[in-house]
């Protein structure tokens, strides 16, 4: 058996801190939101000719007075992504951009894929992305709340926060983008983060039945190393499925798969050292299951 | 929990191998309409654009506030109730009334059977709302009367913005209503959408009007810009005829002045008109005036009583069959702005599906392996499963016809990680049950039912995310939350059915033997 609850603790500290550089990350660096929720206008380029690169690239696409012109290689040498706030929204921007480039250029570029997301709709998406967050977070509070004892819920819920706010501290470190997919993953996180400690909890209130002389700090350790297989063989096969996505799936889902092993990472983590901790905390006894089982 | 029914037997086996067939038909193509399902590929995988398009009704609003300044004026001066210094001002009517005629004219507005302001029971509310204010009185258009407006302007847009998205012939197009001002316009295949973004962009609103010196025309005037920009020219407002008079427009070659025009024919109503003011009208000037801005404005030399008659005005090939296109296609009520679009050429679609189908073959064989080696045969069981859920999954969603997205294939790929969840919960749990338990199959049954909860809850959880994820998302991240929702339960059936059932065959074959798992 191993000692994990040897070092609640010190994990606790470490998680504090994480949480509040995450915070301080987010409030002061922010996050680098994408087009889809900052508006503007996205082009993948793909290139034939060598002579078109980053530099050459960011000249033709700086005369043409767009705002801030972002131009990075995307995947391999002869892909690039050019991102543009388009301030004005001028309408034409796509014909009068592809006229620019054709004078350099000629033929020897491609646009692969274009996106234009106004202000309106921006600012929309961000709306709903942010709903859609916590109106999961809410429910998952719901659901826990039904199922659960509230110190349990608690537990769950801190783990839930933390997870999704160190994912976003990552983001915001180093400032990867933003997009709907990241929305969809942090929502998946919530999903798996919820599951990896329920089963764990699951485990905690069976044994808070079966033995009326076991303190919690035990306790816990035994009901996570008892579901330990299980979480190391479920984090293992989906972190090998996200490996696979984050390698091979392609560049416009390594930013999604990113953020999902980062979320398994947290996730897996935080059952074991943040919720079962609150429950240690809370000093839950086996009178705070039978109390609630009588209720029932 | 390890018993199972010949007939239940049966059942799992005809489903599993139902759904196999359903997923392979993807493959083929059948004749029959009922057979010939598909899983269809999202606009991120097979190429194409999306557009959404935003009404802009403040024109409509102040058009109909326009006609409402006329309409209120005559109701009351029939009525012999005397309003004045009746004017628009931020969408707002302003009259002034005597003190004895304001109640009528209040009451007139309360009205639910006036025909001046239209009543809607199902809504207990009048198209106009009027504010009592003082002698001066404030009309405008309530909640339930701007909806009406704007579903009725939705309405006109979608059936224009179809016809002109057919005409271009693009295949498959999926034009739908967004709220109640907005269209999207998805175009499965098309990688360039400047000709239709272009199309779509223009009103395509058409008068013909006398171009005027006198600049105390009965009707008034207004100035407008050649299309060139350059020239002005003073053009009456009275419409002689408009776009809605046309019945047909083409592009045509003009061979003696060797230029491409567009030939119009016009109905009844139209060539009776235009008949009379082209007889009147001998010598001068006639504007062709689109979305405010003059085409050409020839000079009349003869009476046209055929009823058609032709534009022309420096075209190209192309611009001539676009004009042509949109004239036939018919106005829009109101100017749309493309608030959102999104292209995905075609290559890159297939590198995408490229992409999507490798990563789901090596996380998939990544995970198979995993599997086997911690459990072996019982791994094998569970690979099993494995490989008939994801077919299973793919049985579904093409039975649905649902639409797989780059994000959804990322989804089935997740899925397969965290399908074994369940059976690693209950082969765990069995592991524990047979420290202590010597019978296996009483060990096994111990573990299938210990783990259940713990199983359904894990389960719930996701599904919980998936279900906000498929009502707030859009596009490719809804395509994710389809795969991710549906997994769950293939996930759930294959586990408690198949894997089960394998599972038990195994168990009661091997009763004695120790070490089981």
């Amino acid at each position: 058996m191993i000692a994990f609850n040897k070092y609640y603790n010190h994990f606790n500290l470490l998680s504090s801190i994480l949480i509040v550089v995450s915070l301080l990350l987010l409030i002061f660096k922010g996050l680098n939101f994408g087009i889809d929720f900052k508006g503007g206008t996205l082009i993948e380029l793909r290139a034939s000719d060598s002579k078109i690169n980053v530099s050459s690239l960011r000249d033709r696409f700086n005369q043409m007075d767009l705002g801030d012109v972002s131009v990075k290689k995307f995947g391999n040498d002869t892909d690039f992504l050019v991102k543009f706030e388009n301030k004005d929204n001028k309408k034409n921007i796509i014909e009068e951009i592809k006229i620019n480039l054709d004078k350099s250029f000629g033929n020897n570029y491609d646009l692969r894929r274009v996106e234009n997301v106004g202000p309106k709709v921006s600012a929309e998406l961000l709306k709903s992305g942010v709903i859609a967050i916590s109106l999961s977070l809410a429910l998952m509070l719901i659901y826990i709340w039904i199922r659960f004892e509230w110190q349990f819920s608690l537990g769950a819920i801190l783990a839930l926060f933390h997870d999704v706010i160190v994912t976003l501290g990552v983001f915001s470190l180093f400032s990867l983008e933003i997009n709907l997919s990241i929305i969809a993953a942090v929502l998946t996180i919530v999903g798996y983060s919820m599951n990896d400690t329920v089963v764990i909890f699951d485990r905690v209130r069976e044994n808070l039945r079966k033995y009326s002389d076991i303190k919690i700090f035990e306790l816990t350790n035994i009901s996570i190393n008892e579901t330990l297989s299980r979480t190391i063989i479920t984090s293992a096969t989906t972190l090998l499925a996200l490996l696979a996505i984050y390698f091979f799936g392609g560049e416009i889902l390594k930013g999604f798969s990113l953020a999902m092993i980062l979320g398994v990472v947290f996730g897996t983590y935080s059952s074991i050292y943040i919720a079962n901790t609150v429950l240690v905390r809370l000093r839950v006894s086996q009178k705070t299951v039978l109390r609630e089982d009588e209720k029932k | 929990m390890l018993y199972f029914s010949k007939l239940r037997i049966l059942f799992i086996t005809l489903f599993s191998v139902l759904f196999i067939l359903i997923a392979s038909s993807n493959l083929f193509k059948f004749d029959d309409d009922f057979f010939d399902k598909k899983i269809n590929l999202g606009l991120d995988l097979q190429g194409g654009s999306y557009l959404l398009l935003e009404i802009d009704n403040e024109p409509v609003i102040e058009q109909k506030l326009q006609n409402l300044t006329t309409t209120i004026r005559n109701y009351f001066k029939e009525k012999n109730i005397k309003i004045n210094n009746i004017k628009i001002d931020n969408q707002n009517i302003f009259f002034n009334v005597t003190n004895n005629d304001k109640q009528s004219v209040l009451d007139v507005f309360q009205d639910e059977n006036s025909d001046l302001n239209p009543y809607y029971p199902r809504f207990k509310s009048h198209q106009l709302e009027i504010e009592d204010t003082g002698l001066n009185l404030k009309v405008n258009f309530s909640r339930q009367g701007l909806i009406k407006l704007k579903t009725s302007s939705q309405d006109q847009a979608i059936e224009i913005v179809r016809r002109r998205v057919d005409e271009v012939g693009t295949n498959e197009p999926n034009i739908l209503k967004r709220g109640n001002n907005r269209i999207l316009v998805e175009l499965p295949g098309l990688d360039d959408p400047m000709r239709i973004k272009s199309l779509l962009g223009k009103t395509a609103n058409l008068t013909f009007r006398f171009v005027t010196n006198d600049e105390n025309d009965r009707f008034g005037v207004e100035k407008l810009k050649f299309e060139n920009g350059l020239e002005e020219a003073t053009v009456s407002k009275r419409i002689i005829i408009s776009g809605e008079n046309l019945l047909d427009a083409q592009p045509k070659m003009d061979t003696q002045a060797n230029q491409t025009i567009v030939s119009f024919t016009l109905d009844r109503v139209g060539a009776k008109r235009f008949g009379k003011a082209t007889s009147t009208g001998i010598g001068k000037q006639l504007a062709i005036v689109l979305d405010g801005k003059i085409i050409s404005a020839p000079v009349v030399r003869d009476t046209i009583a055929s009823g058609s008659g032709q534009i022309s005005g420096g075209f190209t090939f192309q611009t001539a069959t676009d004009l042509a296109l949109l004239l036939r296609s018919g106005a829009l009520p109101a100017p749309l702005e493309i608030i959102e679009e999104r292209t995905v050429g075609p290559d890159l679609g297939q590198d995408s599906i490229n992409a999507g189908m490798i990563a789901l073959a090596i996380g998939f064989m990544l995970v198979i392996i995993f599997i086997f080696v911690k459990y072996k045969i019982f791994g094998l069981i569970t690979n099993v499963t494995l490989i008939v859920n994801l077919f299973i999954l793919l049985g579904v969603l093409t039975l649905f016809e649902a639409t797989l997205t780059l994000p959804g294939i990322a989804g089935i790929i997740l899925t397969v990680g965290m399908a074994v969840d369940a059976n690693v919960l209950i082969f765990e749990r069995i592991k524990e049950e047979l420290k202590d338990e010597t019978n296996n199959i009483l060990a096994f049954d111990g573990g299938y039912t210990k783990s259940r909860t713990a199983i359904l809850d894990a389960n719930i959880t996701t599904l919980l995310a998936a279900i906000i994820l498929f009502f707030m998302g859009s596009g490719p991240v809804k395509g994710f939350a389809v795969t991710l929702g549906v997994g769950i339960f293939t996930t759930l059936f294959s586990v408690y059915f198949i894997a089960r059932l394998f599972t038990s065959i195994y168990v009661s074959r091997n009763k004695n033997k120790e070490k089981l798992i």
